[in-house]
Order: structure tokens, then C-alpha cells, then sequence
């Protein structure tokens, strides 16, 4: 068995008496792609919060690569290789793609503070931006401001900003919400493409979208986890058909 | 010998593109040929220009970058007048340590002003810095022992050297050039670029690992440095200083300047000068109410040009080329 990225020991989030994740605990290992579904008000963008630092946990422990991050602000996360897309576009509209890409990439570095320098990219930096560009499938937009850009492309633009700082771990939060079929499957295809040492964690709605595409589910209902197992044993699982479609009635 | 694809454009000066080195050069030789066609008066006016046009595109620094339009500019402009002509009236400084010590304390004052103001925005923004503004004009009023109250303080602020109307016409020019130059190449610096990340999304700026308040604090005293180069040169000009130059009438004019120009236009600032000092002088020549006339000017500028002069142009010039 390869090595756990990702341990969470009975994580709670609390927002006063709702108690939003439920003492959740999971172990993703390096690499492997996880979705995390389930009906809405599961928990699951919660969770996701929790492990990017965006909420903080009431209680329990998460750990990332070895470090303790439970209580981490998002952006030292980010520093130890911890990136994610939001499920609302939050681009930069007004500027072109290849300066959102140096903003996303010069976030971690002391470039940002230089008052006079040259705009350009570097030779580090470059390649880098090039490189997520065309892995995300837009490499041939760079020059394009991001409101000119269709919602599909914008997507796109998401992941490809999350994948420049070259994280260890990338959260995607609803990859696909709001685009179309072919969009869908355009995004499907980079997640599937993307390189396989990255540890990929997603929340999807789509079951198909989101089966198709990962190694192993994880199922949430009301704050716990109700099922982990692999896409095939998700599709016939009786408890995750009755979370998703009610429980069958019986005469 | 094989180019590589990958390298950056030849540049000829820090950055600056052939075309745009050569537009640059033409305009600032066309602009120090005017004193040879202008009368003394006219030449007067263009230094006005001049020095408002640079205290517009300090304005235009946080406004058309940043997303924050600051209403305390002139606040931070008048600190250098006052603390200019202080120096060398009252103090006896020669006028190259006051000039310093008024750009030094101009930006000493916006720094204070950007401590309050970084963390709020819009509306917020605006009124802070105008409350902020009217503290200063508060001070410059009261404090009759030092500013002279409401009577001013006059002095001989400008060197011997630049005693004649077209030497010191040259001089706000050259000093135009240099502090226009280093604001292009500020907003464009990859600092510059963080700025427009705060325009556009500060959510995301966070998330990304910036510190949304240090780059806008930055970005804030910068630019009140460059208000107080403005401010400095205007004591010179003028050789008088009162409350009047630091009242909120001066930072609403610099705004009303900046945006006839065009926001986030830059240069536009030295347009939206010329404008607005050329409509004053010709209208207020016919008309006590030459103010009305501004006021319905800018009403037409907001309706028919809202992206300001310099914007219009661009923008039909760039229609045409495609």
C-alpha cells in the first residue's frame, strides 16, 4: 500500500448548534484521486473548506504530507503544496490569462514586491505558466482578456491557475458546476490527464462525471461519512441509492 | 545565428518599446518647444499643467490600478506646498533640502493616511480619505503660528537658477518626464500587477498567498509621494501657499482631472489637466459662472466619454484598426 498524503481524525465543524461535519475521518493515499459525494447539506463543501483552511475545525486532526495543519491559515497550506478551484469563478476579469497565471504564481514568491522591475516572466516562470496552460487546454489563450472568455474556458482557466504552484494536493470544488455536456467532458478529460502524482480530491453533483473519473468515493450524509468504496461498488451500494433518491417505499 | 522565440522583445530604455520611446520623445519635445510660441501668461498655464497633471496621475495611480479613488490627494499635495515654502521662508533652507523635506513629508502623510484607509473600500474609501483630507486643512487653518492661518505664507521658494517663466517651464517638464516615466513603470512593475489583482478580486488575491492590506498600503504611499513631488513643484510655481491648497477643492479637482483624462489611462492625467485649467481660464475670461460651465462639461464628458478623453480616443482608435 502506497503512503497516506492526507489523514483526517474526527474532524468536526460546528456553526453553533449545526453541527456541519460530524466527526469525519478519512485517509487519502499520495496520488490517488477521491471523489467526496453526497445529497446537499452533506457536509461536503464544508469539509473541503476544512482541509484548504478556508473554515477551521471545531475539533479533530488533520494532517497533510506530515505536517499538522488543522490550524493553518489558507495561504501556509497553499505554501506546503495545498491548492484548490472555488465552485463560484473568482478570476481576475479584467486582466488577460497569462496575468492571472503570474499572479497565481507570484503569490508564493517575493517577486510580487518588486516596485520598478520588468513585467515579463522569467525563465523559471515561463515554462511553469506555459505548462498548466496546456495542461488545462488553454494554452493558445493566453493573450485573451478572462470576461471575453466563455464560462467553459474560465473553468479551465481555474484549474489551470491552481495547477501553476505545482501542488502536491489539488482540491476541486464542483469542476464541472454550470457548464455544458461538452464542456463537461472537456473538463473530465483534463482531470483524467492530469499528472498522476498529483493527489486529486473532488466534490462533484454529477455521479457519472464524478464516478468516472476517480479511484475511490467517498459518500457523506448529514455530516458523517456513510460509504467509502470504489466507483463500482458506489453505482449498486443500497445506502447511497437511498440518500440519493429517498428510501423505496414499501406497500 | 538563430533567435531564440522565447526571448523578451528588444527594449531601449528600461522597458520602454521602441514606439512608445519614440511617441514619448516626441511629445516631450513638442511640449518643450510651446514656450517658443506661448506668451508668459500661456506659459504659466502649461506648467499648471504640468504639475496638476502629475498630481492626476498620482491620483489615477490608486484609482484606475487599485480600484480605490482617494479624495485626500490634495491634502497630501498642499503638505508639500506648506512644508516647501515653510523651509525656505521661515526656515531658510536652501530650496533643494525643502524641496526634499515637502516630498518627504507629503509622503509621510499619506503613509498615516494609508494606515487608516487600506482596509476599506468604495464608498468607504472615499469618505475616509476626504475626512482625512479635511483634518490637514483643519491643521493649515488653525495652527496660525506656523501656517499663517488663513492668510498664507508667501516666500521666495524658487532657485535662482529658474527665476525665468521658460526655465522653469523646463524644469516642471523634465521633472513631468521623470516622475511620469517612473509612475508607467510602476503600475506595469509586477507590484503594479498586484494592484489590478486587488481591483479585480480581492478574495482571490488572499487566497493566492497576498497581504491584501500591505500591497495597498504601499501602493498608497507611493503614490503620495509622487502627489508630494506635485505639491513641491507647485510651491515653487506659486511662491505662496494657504489653506486653499490643501482644502478639498484641490483633491476634487484632481480627481475631476483624472477622470477627464480617463481612469487607469495614466497619461490621460496630463490631458485631463489641460482641459480643465484651459476651460477655466478661457470660460472664467466671459463668465463669473465659469464653474457652471465645468460642472455641465463634465455632466456631457460622464454621458458621451465616460471612459474619459484619453479612453475615447484609444478606443476609436483601436475600432478603426481593426
Amino acid at each position: 500500500m502506497s503512503e497516506t498524503i492526507l489523514t483526517l481524525t474526527d474532524v468536526v465543524v460546528a456553526f453553533d448548534a449545526l453541527r456541519a461535519v460530524d466527526g469525519v475521518s478519512l485517509t487519502v493515499p499520495r496520488g490517488q484521486r477521491r471523489a467526496i459525494i453526497g445529497p446537499n447539506g452533506a457536509g461536503k463543501t464544508t469539509l473541503f473548506n476544512a482541509i484548504a483552511g478556508a473554515v477551521p475545525p471545531t475539533s479533530g486532526k488533520i494532517v497533510f504530507n506530515g505536517h499538522d495543519v488543522t490550524n493553518l491559515p489558507p495561504h501556509r497550506r497553499a505554501q506546503l503544496g495545498i491548492s484548490r478551484t472555488f465552485q463560484i469563478t473568482n478570476l481576475f476579469p479584467t486582466l488577460t490569462v497569462q496575468d492571472n497565471m503570474i499572479l497565481a504564481l507570484r503569490g508564493l514568491s517575493q517577486r510580487k514586491f518588486s516596485l520598478f522591475g520588468k513585467p515579463d516572466t522569467d525563465t523559471t516562470e515561463a515554462p511553469r505558466i506555459a505548462a498548466a496552460l496546456t495542461a488545462a487546454r488553454i494554452g493558445e489563450r493566453a493573450g485573451v482578456i478572462v470576461k471575453e472568455m466563455s464560462y467553459g474556458e474560465q473553468r479551465q482557466l481555474e484549474i489551470a491557475i491552481s495547477l501553476v504552484t505545482t501542488p502536491t494536493m489539488l482540491l476541486l470544488d464542483e469542476p464541472a458546476a454550470g457548464l455544458s455536456p461538452s464542456e463537461r467532458s472537456m473538463v473530465a478529460e483534463i482531470i483524467r490527464s492530469l499528472d498522476r502524482d498529483i493527489t486529486v480530491v473532488l466534490i462533484e453533483h454529477d455521479m457519472d462525471l464524478a464516478l468516472g473519473l476517480v479511484d475511490y468515493v467517498t459518500c457523506m450524509f448529514e455530516g458523517r461519512v456513510l460509504v467509502e468504496e470504489p466507483p463500482e461498488g458506489i453505482r449498486r451500494n443500497k445506502q447511497v441509492q437511498e440518500v440519493y433518491l429517498g428510501k423505496p417505499r414499501h406497500a | 545565428m538563430t533567435m531564440d522565440p522565447h526571448a523578451p522583445r528588444p527594449s531601449l530604455l528600461a522597458g520602454l518599446t521602441g514606439r512608445a520611446a519614440a511617441i514619448a520623445a516626441v511629445v516631450v519635445i513638442a511640449a518643450s518647444g510651446l514656450p517658443l510660441v506661448l506668451s508668459n501668461y500661456q506659459v504659466g498655464l502649461a506648467t499648471e499643467v504640468l504639475i496638476f497633471g502629475i498630481l492626476a496621475m498620482s491620483i489615477d495611480i490608486l484609482a484606475g490600478f487599485a480600484g480605490r479613488t482617494s479624495l485626500g490627494h490634495g491634502a497630501i499635495f498642499g503638505v508639500a506646498t506648506y512644508v516647501v515654502v515653510y523651509c525656505t521662508a521661515q526656515a531658510g533652507l536652501p530650496p533643494v533640502a525643502s524641496f526634499a523635506l515637502g516630498v518627504l513629508a507629503a509622503t509621510a502623510v499619506a503613509a498615516v493616511f494609508a494606515l487608516l484607509a487600506v482596509r476599506t473600500s468604495g464608498v468607504y474609501f472615499l469618505l475616509l480619505t476626504l475626512a482625512l483630507g479635511m483634518i490637514v486643512w483643519g491643521v493649515c487653518l488653525r495652527w496660525t503660528q506656523v501656517t499663517g492661518g488663513e492668510n498664507g505664507m508667501r516666500g521666495d521658494v524658487r532657485p535662482v537658477l529658474l527665476l525665468g517663466h521658460h526655465a522653469f517651464y523646463w524644469a516642471v517638464l523634465a521633472g513631468a518626464a521623470i516622475v511620469s516615466f517612473a509612475m508607467w513603470r510602476f503600475v506595469r512593475s509586477p507590484f503594479g500587477l498586484t494592484l489590478r489583482g486587488i481591483r479585480d478580486s480581492e478574495s482571490r488575491m488572499r487566497s493566492l498567498g497576498y497581504n491584501v492590506p500591505l500591497h495597498l498600503f504601499i501602493g498608497f504611499t507611493v503614490s503620495g509621494f509622487f502627489a508630494g513631488v506635485a505639491g513641491a513643484l507647485y510651491a515653487m510655481f506659486n511662491n505662496f501657499v494657504s489653506p486653499s491648497t490643501v482644502a478639498l477643492a484641490q483633491s476634487v479637482e484632481g480627481v475631476l482631472m483624472m477622470i477627464a483624462g480617463g481612469v487607469g489611462t495614466l497619461f490621460g492625467a496630463f490631458v485631463g489637466a489641460a482641459a480643465i485649467i484651459a476651460l477655466e481660464n478661457v470660460v472664467s475670461a466671459y463668465t463669473e459662472r465659469w464653474q457652471m460651465v465645468l460642472g455641465v462639461t463634465f455632466v456631457l464628458i460622464m454621458i458621451f466619454a465616460p471612459e474619459g478623453i484619453t479612453g475615447k480616443l484609444r478606443n476609436m482608435l483601436s475600432r478603426k484598426v481593426r
